[in-house]
């Protein structure tokens, strides 16, 4: 027989893992981020992709029966013996969407890193997201030299969801990574209940 | 002598082919024996699927284990592993790791806790654990 311990009411006897996606364009700082919070460096794993990826992937006139392989950075955090919560930077390219589900599922929350001179970039995550009723915040990487826009200002060009939540970050520095892990956390929670209470009124 | 070493002899040409431009020696397909998914038992391994060691397995040393399996379980050995985890120590793909990991499940060497089904998120308890670690770190 297959053993599960899909329960939870066991508390600390099964361990248990959460994760958390890191999304956003390419080149805003996903990596970082996993980096400055991972008690690890971050690992990276492959995952090899066969024909299904490349008709999902509508390049012109391509029609070579490649494997692709595409890597997911992630990183890990040991909340306490049985208890961690693993990090996974998504694949940048949206040609790699079909992963996102993958990932996604059974995510606690995703973190979308934005770039202020690129806020389009993250239009994608932050849809897929939305559509898909998965907690998530939007953190502003504060590039050095990046002009600085208020958390409202990014709120509303992304023109968000009431009660999402928007953090300033720097990807690169652990406090300000944990920051916004925590705010994601909370959230999350918050979603969580708001669905428990909705479904039984 | 070894100057010559890149223009090479005649009976050197054949490991000209094993660098790293060509990928890996040994196919993923071989190593799952052409399988792409795990077997009979049909489970498919989360990245966070934690992997842990029976204490009461048959040893890693039976039969129809391959050096890839073996791999695997010895990374589970100091520690439970990820999914993930053992994909990046082991250096293979994800979807090797899986068909691998699912033939170790069906000889009862590893038990493989499953995540949280996406609808049931754990509950208040757990997640103010986890701020309040996030918090300590």
């Amino acid at each position: 027989m297959v053993s599960e311990h899909s329960d939870t009411a066991g508390g600390d006897s099964a361990p248990l893992a959460l994760k958390i996606l890191v999304a956003g364009g390419f080149g805003v700082g996903k990596t970082t981020l996993v980096g400055a919070v991972s008690e690890i460096k971050p690992l990276r794993t492959e995952e090899l992709l066969s024909e299904v990826g490349q008709l999902v992937d509508d390049t012109d006139g391509v029609d070579q029966k490649v494997t692709t392989t595409v890597a997911m950075d992630f990183g890990r955090i040991t909340i306490r013996s049985g208890l961690s919560l693993y990090l996974f930077g998504t694949p940048g390219q949206d040609r790699f969407w079909f992963l996102w589900d993958e990932l996604s599922q059974g995510a606690l929350g995703a973190v979308v890193l934005a770039d202020t001179r690129r806020l389009e970039d993250c239009f994608p995550a932050v849809d897929y997201f939305e559509h898909r009723h998965i907690p998530f915040v939007v953190a502003v990487n504060c590039f050095t030299g990046a002009r600085s826009y208020g958390a409202p200002e990014v709120l509303r060009a992304l023109d968000l969801d009431k009660g999402t939540p928007v953090v300033l970050c720097d990807a690169r520095d652990r406090d300000s990574g944990k920051e916004v892990l925590i705010r994601l956390v909370e959230y999350a929670g918050r979603m969580h209940t708001a669905r428990l209470l909705d479904s039984v009124s | 002598m070894n100057e010559n070493m890149t223009t090479g002899a005649p009976h050197e040409q054949g490991s000209q082919w094993y660098d790293n431009e060509a990928g890996p020696l040994v196919r993923p397909y071989a190593m799952t024996g052409g399988r792409t998914r795990p077997g009979p038992t049909g489970v498919r391994f989360d990245l966070i699927a934690l992997v842990t060691l029976d204490p009461a397995a048959p040893g890693a040393d039976g039969t129809g284990l391959g050096p890839e399996h073996r791999t695997l379980v010895d990374l589970c050995h100091t520690e439970t592993q990820s999914v993930a985890e053992l994909a990046a120590g082991s250096d293979l793909p994800v979807g090797v790791v899986r068909v691998l990991l699912g033939d170790l499940l069906e000889l009862g060497c590893v038990t493989v806790s499953r995540p949280v089904p996406p609808a049931q998120l754990p509950d208040e308890r757990i997640l103010r654990e986890v701020i309040e670690g996030l918090r300590a770190l």
